[in-house]
């Protein structure tokens, strides 16, 4: 017992300072990706046919991205032989709206905070019920993650609960399939309104790597609106910390991205 | 066992799909059985669709103290007599089979869907009726003291989907059964349709934390049949990464466990060396779980010598912080009072169910794919095995605590002495047509064998792929009935099975 005592004050604080202090990775880390046009060839669509996910679109004005696609890959990047696709160390991306993830430059409108009712609701305790529905558990690793000492979650009054009753919303993984739809859905009205919907991950947002599977929804199917959608496969936990804070309004001033041009 | 195939199959070697007998069903069915009643494990037992009638039965079976394999196969129409009765480890496998190619195993003691899906691996010429993914013959005892307790697919905490049914009486359970099939997306198909490159990132998305393990049985099944060697430098810093994944759930299943029985500190420090390892991955590949790191002919990113210096000097930190913390944990008597004789997978059972991993190195079966069918750096490093007898909680906890300090010293001996080569050799070549190869790795849940089938132009003609949670769910159902329900999540823990691993 006293041992115990004695490496608990040995051990210190372990959590991490962010959102007050820098949020800190390594040179590899794939974060949000970016496209750089001007380097760009003539062969947009060999590069896309190369691409592991869908996440070079090819539309009438030129390429753009779409980060609710990305697999956060190094093959992904690889697909272009000019280099116009690299991954940054930037972590945040997540956005309010499934637009909002397509962009000419890799830069998103991050997502907004949460107003009035809402804000005032949900600013200061969230509770949230996770529902799985055809994931591969890397999704949910992190979400766990979460929870540990180091991210410790509970610290901005964010709970996962374990009823869709004591919920205020419910976060999605996985690419809803349809032996989890109905219970997806059950779950979602079982939450009482107004309720908050995350979608997280590739998988969530658009059905991921199975996405091409008969088995798989696409992502969260359109009667259940989203609020949140946080792109990764699977997204780092700070990632999803950055987006659950943004709605909440508690990261605001100053470290909003860039606003995507528009009409690009 | 005799090896049928003339040309002995291993690990990671292919051999021509002609030279896998075809065998009259009854020869085939006495040959399995045979062979399993001899100490032979079954690997694998799969169909796929041969012609617009038929489909092929296939049998890989292992023989672990010689470290070899050896298929086997039969043709069958829609039905044929079940291998269960005489050989239990077929119970889940032909399960499948009939899911999958809609093929009756006439005789299987308890025949009832497995995923619940349309048949993916049906002849052409052959229709069925619709598949009604809801109704399930779900298992019923009936008397006036009796309850069922249902959990899931939705839980109360982030896990997986799978639904639970108790059947109690009071709070002891006397029987358990597992339903699974909520995470199913279609992995084989997908595998076996989508480019290379989106295969890959399928493979590395079966279960989403033994990326590395799955990866390495995928690329080492397209490896052998692409004919491609790896630098010794590749192979060292593959199995680098597979037991920093090791690592990295056993540190974590150790504090969930912890947690589970309510003691805080080994919960807080273990969950914080788990994320220690995740990092060591991340500063490797760039992702948390190592996806992007195996890739055919060796790995996308090598380490650097300032990488190599700086994972030495973490490694060597969480091994001291790791032996402190299960130091403390394991000796205090809360934590052994509520380990000890909880979850008892009796002997017998481990072997009629053909277990694997550590949970069958806690019944006392010294079964590792590392030193039974070593590959790679396996054949040259050798990582000592550990086993205990109990086979109950407290079993399968210390024996994860061993293999991690085992792991620990192997990571920092190879990390040390990375040898030379280069990171990745061209992997670009075609696969050798109508080939079968076999790929087999020690995950850290156990067993990983995917078995891979090329057509006539050397695509991906059959994609098997087995987790080691497809044979291991069935001990936790067997290390439930005896128990309260309370005890549940603790048992659970112990185990910690893939659902997306099982459910494809
Ligand atoms: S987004 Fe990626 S990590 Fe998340 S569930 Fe899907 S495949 Fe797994």
């Amino acid at each position: 017992m006293l041992k115990m005592l004695r490496d608990r004050w040995l051990g210190g604080t372990r959590t991490l300072r962010f959102p007050n202090g820098p949020a800190e990775f390594p040179e590899r880390f794939r974060g949000r990706p970016t496209l750089d046009r001007s380097r760009c060839g003539d062969d947009c669509r060999d590069c896309a046919a190369r691409m592991p996910s869908t996440m070079l679109r090819l539309g009438p004005h030129g390429p753009a991205l779409d980060l609710g696609a990305a697999l956060f890959s190094p093959d992904e990047a690889a697909a272009c032989p000019h280099g116009a696709i690299a991954y940054t160390r930037d972590h945040r991306m997540a956005t309010g709206s499934r637009g909002g993830l397509v962009t000419p430059t890799g830069e998103v409108e991050l997502a907004r905070a949460l107003e009035g009712r809402a804000r005032r609701l949900f600013g200061r305790s969230l509770k949230l019920r996770s529902v799985v529905a055809g994931s591969c558990g890397g999704c949910e690793a992190e979400l766990v993650a979460l929870g540990n000492v180091v991210f410790d979650l509970a610290r901005f009054g964010i709970q996962f609960v374990a009823s869709p009753r004591h919920a205020d919303g419910i976060i999605v993984t996985g690419t809803v399939n349809p032996n989890m739809r109905l219970a997806l859905e059950k779950t979602y009205e079982a939450v009482p309104d107004p309720r908050l919907v995350i979608a997280v991950g590739a998988c969530a947002i658009g059905g991921g790597p199975f996405a091409d599977s008969p088995e798989s929804a696409g992502g969260v199917p359109d009667g259940i609106p989203v609020d949140l959608w946080v792109p990764g496969c699977p997204p780092h936990p700070l990632t999803v910390l950055d987006g659950l804070l943004r709605l909440l309004g508690r990261i605001e001033t100053g470290t909003r991205g860039p606003r995507a041009r528009a009409g690009e | 066992m005799t090896v049928a195939t003339g040309r002995a199959l291993r690990n990671r070697r292919s051999i021509p799909w002609a030279a896998v007998p075809c065998r009259p069903i009854a020869a085939f069915r006495s040959g399995v059985i045979d062979a399993v009643g001899a100490g032979a494990r079954l690997v694998s037992l799969f169909g796929l669709a041969d012609g617009d009638r038929e489909t092929r039965l296939v049998a890989v079976l292992a023989d672990d103290a010689r470290g070899e394999l050896d298929a086997t196969s039969a043709r069958v129409e829609e039905r044929y007599p079940a291998l269960t009765p005489e050989c239990p480890q077929a119970h889940v496998f032909e399960r499948e089979v009939a899911e999958q190619c809609a093929v009756t195993p006439e005789g299987h003691p308890w025949l009832k869907p497995l995923r619940r899906h349309p048949p993916d691996h049906l002849p052409s010429g052959r229709s069925v009726p619709p598949v009604d993914r809801e109704d399930y013959p779900f298992f019923r005892i009936d008397g006036d003291e009796l309850h069922e307790v249902g959990v899931g697919p939705v839980h109360a905490g982030i896990i997986e989907p799978g639904h639970f049914r108790f059947h109690a009486h009071g709070e002891r359970v006397l029987f358990l059964e597992i339903v699974l099939g909520y995470q199913h997306r279609g992995v084989e198909r997908l595998l076996e349709t989508l480019t290379p490159v989106r295969a890959m990132l399928v493979a590395e998305s079966i279960a989403g934390d033994t990326v590395i393990g799955h990866a390495e049985a995928w690329c080492g099944a397209l490896e052998a049949l692409g004919r491609v060697h790896k630098s010794p430098r590749a192979q060292a810093v593959r199995a680098a990464a597979l037991e920093l994944e090791r690592l990295a759930a056993h540190i974590g299943d150790l504090g969930a466990m912890a947690g589970d029985i309510a003691y805080a500190p080994a919960a807080a420090t273990f969950g914080r060396l788990r994320g220690d390892c995740l990092n060591l991955l991340l500063t490797l590949s760039g992702n948390r779980y190592g996806r992007g790191l195996v890739r055919p002919g060796g790995v996308a990113f090598d380490v650097t010598a300032e990488m190599a210096a700086a994972m030495v000097d973490v490694l060597t930190r969480v091994a001291a912080e790791f032996a402190r913390a299960a130091d403390d944990c394991f000796s205090a008597e809360s934590v052994q009072a509520r380990y000890e004789g909880v979850g008892v997978v009796p002997s017998d059972v481990c072997r009629d169910l053909g277990l694997v991993g550590a949970a069958a190195r806690a019944c006392g079966f010294a079964r590792d794919v590392r030193s039974d069918h070593p590959w790679g750096a396996f054949r040259y490093a050798h990582i000592p095995i550990a086993t205990a007898a109990a086979g109950d909680v407290a079993a399968r906890a210390v024996l994860r605590r061993l293999e991690v300090e085992r792991s620990l010293e192997f990571l920092i001996e190879q990390i040390r002495a990375l040898p030379r080569g280069v990171a990745r050799a061209d992997a670009g070549g075609p696969l050798a047509p109508e080939e079968l190869a076999v790929a087999l790795v020690e995950g850290w849940r156990g067993e990983i064998a995917h078995v891979v089938l090329t057509d006539e132009r050397g695509a991906i003609r059959r994609a098997k792929i087995k987790d080691p949670s497809f044979h291991n769910w069935s001990a936790l159902a067997a290390a439930m009935p005896g128990n309260t329900i309370s005890d549940f999540p603790l048992c659970n823990k112990s185990f910690n099975l893939s659902y997306a691993g099982h459910d494809l």
